[in-house]
């Protein structure tokens, strides 16, 4: 866990009782919407379809149980008893009343959360893999590198005005799991030949109405220069960004219109000015910055020891979730363990009060008390001892977050949608719910193995459809709801755009589609285990096509 | 984004005006003595663009209200009103599943 300095608990502070009189002028009519509504938005206050919705900002996605606490009492007590986890590893509450939102954001304090840009043209969330920290195939905790970047952007007076808002990712593992080329900035910690750790930086990334995978512009960039080398980019984004139409306004239309090379001939000759000055990062700064980074205090333990070997042997279905919901932890007899927030039926990325807090006491008794959300929508454990996983699954079976579906066909990435989202052309939810429904046997959700649905409710894309293996894609056809598949997306280390299996679908055959596109998959795959997205790479997009229009 | 009052209208059928209540976000909609009621059935109806726009106008000037003002087609059969596409169907019914919390655990 990071922890906050008197200057963060200051700034929350005064941001709350800032709030406080801004929403009390506009009940009263002091002040119109339109002059209110940038600054509800500064706040994470959209207004949705049935009601207000409040996003909250959980940076890195990591998250103390005194948080997750806070989080379900505030769905408890101000919302309808449950938030939903995002792909920017955030919350939402949908139903927040605007003249509660005060001591909402005041509770919130209380445990150092609140909702400030999560919204609006500034730097958004900074987000990085949700087992930062703790995964093996890292060379560092990319985290400290996210917190640096919150603390430099957070209220940036230059940056608050953007042409359009700006998506921060970071990894520091041999395996993408934060999507890093398809963020406006995707920062990947690498060492280079000499041994040191350093950044490879790709901009214009990003998926929406128009996407494209990042293109690095800076191979190896030394850490001392990494806020001066994201502020030259941001600099010439703010300069040259178009604010004319909100379409063209994202900087990827920018890299693309200037080109990767020209862009970063203009990153790089703004960089050279301000590179030695006051951005250089000092090697104390960023050593007090690790410092506030506090670790478990791991006991030493033997891997696979006798309590685990024998709970796997003698229950398969706890060797099941062994096998599918937990991965290697970087210090031996320790685990990562995936809260699978997709149950059969269930919204992707929902929890109850109820749930958020048990996985609260449960991360405190089993995790140091940590959590953390991954863009998938699913929660993380990332410290539990193996010793106490067959205990541990007990209590989360118990909760309904131990269904072993990660990563796998049941395992849905969908945006809110049009039951929720006033930019929806059409749902995303009912569709995943459907999916989950057909796909309810894990034995063969297991036989098809890693294959990732990504679902939009339009074309703004937040449930990242472009980049899942199959992704699909709400459009509104004379007021009816229609689908556009793709196939062959992925968001990981070899990130590419799905492509377009053919002529949209209506609802009610979306669920039937995808279920021909998987049959499709299993004769078509030349091994058992070849993988969905291996298979659409071998023999494209056209013979899954054949199947799926033959009879329609 | 164009303001709802820069938009050009078109009226295919039967409208009201909907939009958010101020304080909480309920969906309510603009009645005929220029108030707002959480029942459509109460709706004031427009069926030509003048009385839509008129509607709308007076809608957007009660800002302390209601926000995010809009016009919505309805359905109107033998007196009762009903949502006229998808979207405001979800708006005045809520989402088409049950909500996660009366799932239970």
């Amino acid at each position: 866990m990071y922890l906050y300095d008197d200057f963060d608990r200051t700034l929350v502070d005064e941001r709350i009782d800032e709030f406080r009189d801004q929403v009390a002028r506009r009940l009263s009519g002091e002040l119109t919407e339109e002059q209110f509504k940038p600054l509800r938005l500064m706040n994470g206050v959209y207004l949705q379809l049935h009601a207000y919705m409040l996003r909250i900002a959980i940076p890195y996605g990591t998250l103390s149980s005194e948080q997750m606490r806070m989080l379900a009492h505030i769905a408890r007590r101000y919302d309808r008893n449950y938030g939903h986890f995002t792909t920017r590893q955030n919350l939402q509450f949908n139903w927040i009343k605007l003249e509660d939102l005060p001591d909402v954001m005041a509770d919130l304090g209380r445990a150092g959360l609140h909702g400030m840009q999560t919204s609006g043209n500034c730097v958004r969330n900074i987000t990085t893999d949700q087992w930062a920290g703790v995964a093996p195939d890292e060379i560092e905790d990319p985290r400290i590198w996210a917190e640096i970047l919150r603390q430099h952007s957070t209220l940036h007076p230059e940056f608050s005005f953007l042409p359009r808002k700006f998506k921060i990712a970071i990894t520091a593992a041999s395996h993408d799991r934060a999507a890093v080329r398809v963020h406006d900035i995707g920062l990947r910690l690498h060492r280079n030949g000499a041994g040191e750790t350093g950044f490879e930086v790709m901009v214009g990334g990003g998926l929406g109405r128009t996407p494209f995978i990042g293109k690095t512009i800076k191979a190896f960039l030394p850490k001392r220069d990494l806020l001066s080398y994201v502020e030259a980019i941001l600099r010439v984004y703010n300069q040259y960004g178009r604010r004319d139409n909100i379409y063209k306004a994202r900087i990827k239309i920018l890299v693309h219109d200037l080109g990767a090379e020209a862009f970063a001939k203009e990153v790089d000759a703004e960089w050279q000015v301000i590179k030695d000055g006051a951005l250089a990062l000092d090697p104390a700064h960023a050593a007090d910055i690790t410092a506030r980074f506090r670790y478990p205090e791991y006991e030493r333990l033997d891997d696979n020891p006798e309590e685990l070997r024998k709970a796997r042997s003698s229950n398969r279905r706890f060797a099941t979730w062994l096998d599918n919901s937990i991965a290697n932890h970087k210090v031996s007899g320790y685990a990562i363990v995936t809260l699978s927030l997709k149950p059969e039926g269930g919204p992707p990325g929902d929890a109850t009060a109820e749930q958020m807090e048990s996985i609260a006491a449960l991360a405190g008794r089993y995790s140091f008390g940590e959590i953390r959300v991954g863009h998938e929508q699913n929660l993380v454990l990332p410290h539990v001892a193996q010793r106490d996983l067959p205990t541990l699954w007990e209590k989360l079976e118990t909760i309904g977050v131990a269904t072993p579906n990660v990563g796998l066909v049941s395992d849905i990435i969908a945006c809110p949608g049009l039951d929720y989202c006033s930019l929806a052309n059409t749902r995303s939810i009912p569709i995943a719910q459907e999916l989950t429904r057909r796909f309810r046997n894990l034995d063969v959700a297991h036989d098809l193995g890693r294959l990732h649905i990504n679902i939009s409710g339009c074309i703004n894309a937040c449930g990242h459809h472009h980049v899942g293996h199959i992704g699909i894609l709400g459009v509104e056809k004379n007021g009816e709801e229609f689908f556009q598949i793709t196939l062959g997306g992925r968001a990981d280390e070899q990130a590419e755009l799905g492509a377009l299996l053919g002529p949209a679908v209506p609802y009610a055959e979306v669920a039937d589609v995808i279920e021909d596109v998987v049959a499709a998959y299993v004769e078509l795959r030349e091994r058992p285990n070849e993988l969905f997205i291996e298979t659409v790479n071998r023999v494209g997009v056209e013979p899954f096509k054949e199947r799926v229009y033959a009879t329609r | 984004m164009t303001s709802p009052l820069q938009q050009k209208l078109k009226i295919a059928g039967p409208v009201v005006v909907t939009a958010n209540r101020l304080g909480d976000g309920v969906v309510v909609y603009r009645t005929a003595d220029n108030g707002w009621s959480t029942q459509i059935g109460a709706a004031a109806i427009a069926t030509t663009v003048p009385a839509a726009t008129e509607l709308l106008h007076a809608a957007i000037a009660d800002d302390i209200s209601a926000v995010g003002a809009y016009i919505a087609p309805v359905e109107v059969d033998a007196g009762r009103i009903q949502p006229g596409n998808m979207r405001e169907r979800i708006r005045l019914q809520g989402p088409t599943f049950d909500l996660p919390a009366i799932f239970g655990i």
